[in-house]
């Protein structure tokens, strides 16, 4: 990290943990709006919010990876979020997450190399009419069948 | 906006909006399932389209109307006119019609095994058999109009409760009521709130738990979206009963709408004077916040929650001593789920007798459930309690898809369980569904037709809860694992009939050892299908056979050469070229290649693709 950086970073966490009246029980949504910052949580956030929260790293540390809406990891562009609540498993979603586990060549929680998807599970969006769903940066998508998934994420890669 | 003062600067306002009420209007049902559906742009034409004619009718967009399968939807007041997947093109021909008073027969409701068509909500079988109590506004207010919620008597129950009664008053309300909690446990909720009342800690939180964890569930997402200020109202009585001064909101993350909308609500309601201090001049103070969940399925368990907004990571603790005595930050605390405070309105204004008339002997009220899964209608409901499954399921629902089999429902999420057709006739209700090996849970329920495969729905909540168990305690987080090797093994074709007996006594340990309620309920999935289906084990095992055609290892796909055209459709869709054939011949997989994918069965026109 550059010099510049550093002093972004101690004025972002300041005016997140300002949101919260600095109140280090607000730990999950300081951690989830510099998500929203930096698009994940890297190793030197989660130490100046430790530093300025006076909560020790290991409990920051605690609280960053067990919870399901933080990453440690950089994501891409887009976020593609399959939904595997019971409804869409019911509705087959499982076969349309493989799909793009193949199409995309990565797991869940991963990312391509050109950082431009991550993929992600999610149990439930409660759209459970529109089963198997797909959230794709955003956008919900109903009724989705592996055949589908080769345009939709050409769809993207073309934006 | 003025400050409400008192009771009579409230009615001041209530008829003030009363006046203004308009009689005709449109109701667009916005929620998120409704928005993924594209309501937005049938909103925006709808708007368009009404001042481009000058026609003056409002239109409200409101939260999900219930019937999630075919938003869309939006009904025209006051005559209760029902349209479905409407289309923003679809919005000048409606207009036009109701100009001149006519139907646009085509976005009717057409019941899809009668073929009969509805033109009022009223009829359709649908709403038929539904009470809608809590989900009772749904339609007529926006989600964050006040003037709309005091035209319907919002603020009423507030107002009686906090000026003209007893905290005990309106507890001993709620104890006769008999309302149980609706987010799983079914605790009595007056119970609950007697216990904090009464311990003398100067210092009471009270907890609204938005959580909404359960996959197939999103009953208080859809209250927390359409209707905040009821969920809100049934709060500050609560926190007025139990004498608390600080309340949270806690809403999971998946749900921004939700998020948003109670956010919104309650700095309306600050604005109003209804939260802060000296609410309608009654000397009590109460202010809420909104805190988001960190997406943790354990979060909805009390005191995983409780450890969570005090900013914690969401482990649950030995429940010797209640939260009632000693919760947040060591105080006395209430925590009651969206739909359990979403009824505290209606208990305080038409009494614990009232309510107590509706339902069964243990389990009064109305319910909602989420429907989902393989029949027609998809969507919220409110039943009162004691309706039979096969009502929601068949009267409601509209019975499976596409003319297949009934298999399973699957009630209470993934710590409930699947219950078969023969136990269909079951009553709606906490004790009964407990019994029968599932229970109530929140609220979802799902329903299987035979496509779906038993023992590997038993496999999806167990690896569920293993990635969701907090790992704190041995037996639910190792236990869990190993039923989930079993299960794994018996899907790919590898288990045993031991592997079924051992799965049993995991089960047993599994519920009788944890340490909270994610851990006692997690084998029911297991233990419910063992019960029910297990002939479908067997078969796995012995057979190496999956009757449903899911579990990959077991099935292969094929191609009927009676029923091929030879028309390269799946030779096209095949994504690694398994299948060769030539126009007009009969196509051929190479099971070598084959990664059974399903494409080609989804894309065959004919049926010509055979899971066998």
């Amino acid at each position: 990290m550059t010099e510049v950086m550093v002093e972004d970073l101690e004025q972002n966490v300041k005016e997140v943990m300002a949101r919260y009246g600095n109140n280090p029980a607000r730990m999950i949504e300081i951690l989830q709006d510099l998500q929203d910052i930096y698009g994940y949580l890297p190793e030197e956030v989660l130490k100046e919010v430790g530093r300025q929260t006076e909560v020790p790293l290991t409990r920051v540390y605690h609280v960053a990876t067990f919870f399901k809406t933080f990453t440690l990891k950089p994501r891409g562009k887009y976020t593609i979020q399959v939904c595997t609540g019971t409804a869409c498993h019911v509705k087959g979603s499982y076969r349309v997450l493989e799909r793009f586990e193949d199409v995309l060549g990565v797991k869940p929680g991963d990312t391509t190399n050109d950082f431009l998807f991550t993929l992600e599970t999610v149990n439930c969006v409660g759209c459970c009419a529109l089963g198997p769903v797909v959230i794709i940066d955003g956008k919900y998508h109903g009724h989705v069948s592996p055949v589908q998934v080769d345009s939709l994420i050409k769809e993207y890669r073309e934006q | 906006m003025k400050r409400l003062g008192n009771r009579e600067d409230l009615e001041r306002m209530r008829q003030e909006a009363l006046s203004k009420r308009p009689e005709r209007f449109i109701s667009l049902g916005m929620g998120t399932a409704s928005r993924a559906h594209g309501a937005e742009a049938v909103y925006e034409a709808l708007q368009e389209e009404v001042t481009k004619r000058g026609m003056g009718v409002h239109v409200k967009a409101t939260g999900d109307h219930g019937l999630c399968g075919y938003a869309p939807v939006m009904v025209v007041y006051p005559e209760g006119l029902l349209y479905h997947s409407v289309k923003p093109s679809d919005v000048p021909d409606i207009l036009a019609a109701l100009e001149t008073g006519e139907v646009v027969d085509r976005l009717l409701y057409t019941d899809p095994l009668t073929k009969e068509t509805f033109t009022y909500e009223k009829d359709i079988p649908f709403y038929k058999k539904q009470m809608r109590l809590v989900m009772g506004l749904m339609e007529s207010a926006e989600p964050l109009s006040v003037d709309d919620y005091l035209c319907y008597g919002g603020f009423s129950a507030l107002a009686k409760a906090m000026l003209d009664m007893e905290p005990q008053a309106i507890i001993q309300e709620v104890i006769s009521s008999g309302l149980r909690g609706r987010g799983g446990a079914g605790f009595r909720t007056g119970w609950k709130w007697e216990d904090a009342a009464n311990r003398p800690s100067p210092i009471k939180y009270i907890i609204c738990n938005g959580d909404e964890g359960d996959p197939g569930a999103y009953m208080d997402r859809c209250l927390l979206e359409g209707l905040p200020f009821e969920v809100l109202e049934g709060m500050i009585i609560g926190a007025y009963a139990i004498g608390a001064h600080e309340g949270f909101v806690y809403v999971r993350k998946e749900y921004p709408l939700a998020t948003h909308n109670v956010q919104e609500a309650i700095g309306i309601l600050r604005e109003l004077g209804l939260l802060g201090k000296d609410i309608l001049g009654s000397g009590f103070d109460f202010d809420v916040q909104v805190v988001r969940g960190g997406g943790a399925f354990v979060c909805g368990e009390s005191s995983a929650l409780i450890a969570s907004v005090e900013g914690r990571v969401g482990e649950p603790r030995s429940k010797h001593v209640h939260a009632t005595e000693s919760g947040l930050w060591g105080r006395p605390t209430v925590l009651n789920n969206v739909e359990t405070l979403a009824n505290v309105p209606f208990i305080v204004n038409r009494g614990g007798g009232w309510f107590a008339s509706i339902g069964t002997e243990e389990s009064k009220g109305t319910k909602v459930f989420s429907l989902a899964g393989d029949i027609y209608n998809t969507g919220l409901v409110e039943v009162p309690m004691g309706i039979t499954l096969r009502e929601v399921v068949y009267d409601i629902g509209g019975g499976i898809q596409g003319g297949k089999a009934f298999k399973a429902v699957q009630t209470g999420g993934p710590s409930g369980g699947c219950l078969p057709d023969s136990q269909l006739d079951l009553p709606v209700d906490f004790d009964t569904l407990d019994a029968a090996g599932s229970m109530m849970g929140s609220g979802g329920m799902i329903i299987m037709d035979e496509n779906t495969c038993m023992v590997d729905v038993a496999r999806y909540f167990v690896k569920f809860l293993t990635e969701e168990s907090c790992g704190k305690c041995v037996p639910c987080r190792e236990g869990l694992r190993h039923m989930l090797e079993i299960l794994d093994r018996i899907t790919q074709g590898e288990g045993t009939m031991e592997d079924v007996e051992l799965l049993d006594e995991l089960g047993y340990v599994v519920a009788h050892a944890s340490l909270c309620g994610l851990g006692k309920s997690a084998p029911n999935p297991v233990l419910s299908t063992l019960r029910y289906f297990r002939d479908e084990y067997v078969e796995h095992v012995k057979d190496r056979k999956c009757r449903a055609g899911v579990c990959k290892a077991l099935v292969r796909y094929e191609i009927d050469a009676q029923a091929c055209t030879g028309c390269q459709v799946c030779f096209k869709a095949c994504p690694v070229d398994a299948i060769s054939g030539k126009p007009k011949e009969i196509h051929v997989i190479d099971q070598g290649k084959c990664i059974k994918c399903g494409i080609c069965k989804d894309v065959c026109k004919f049926d010509a693709v055979k899971v066998v």
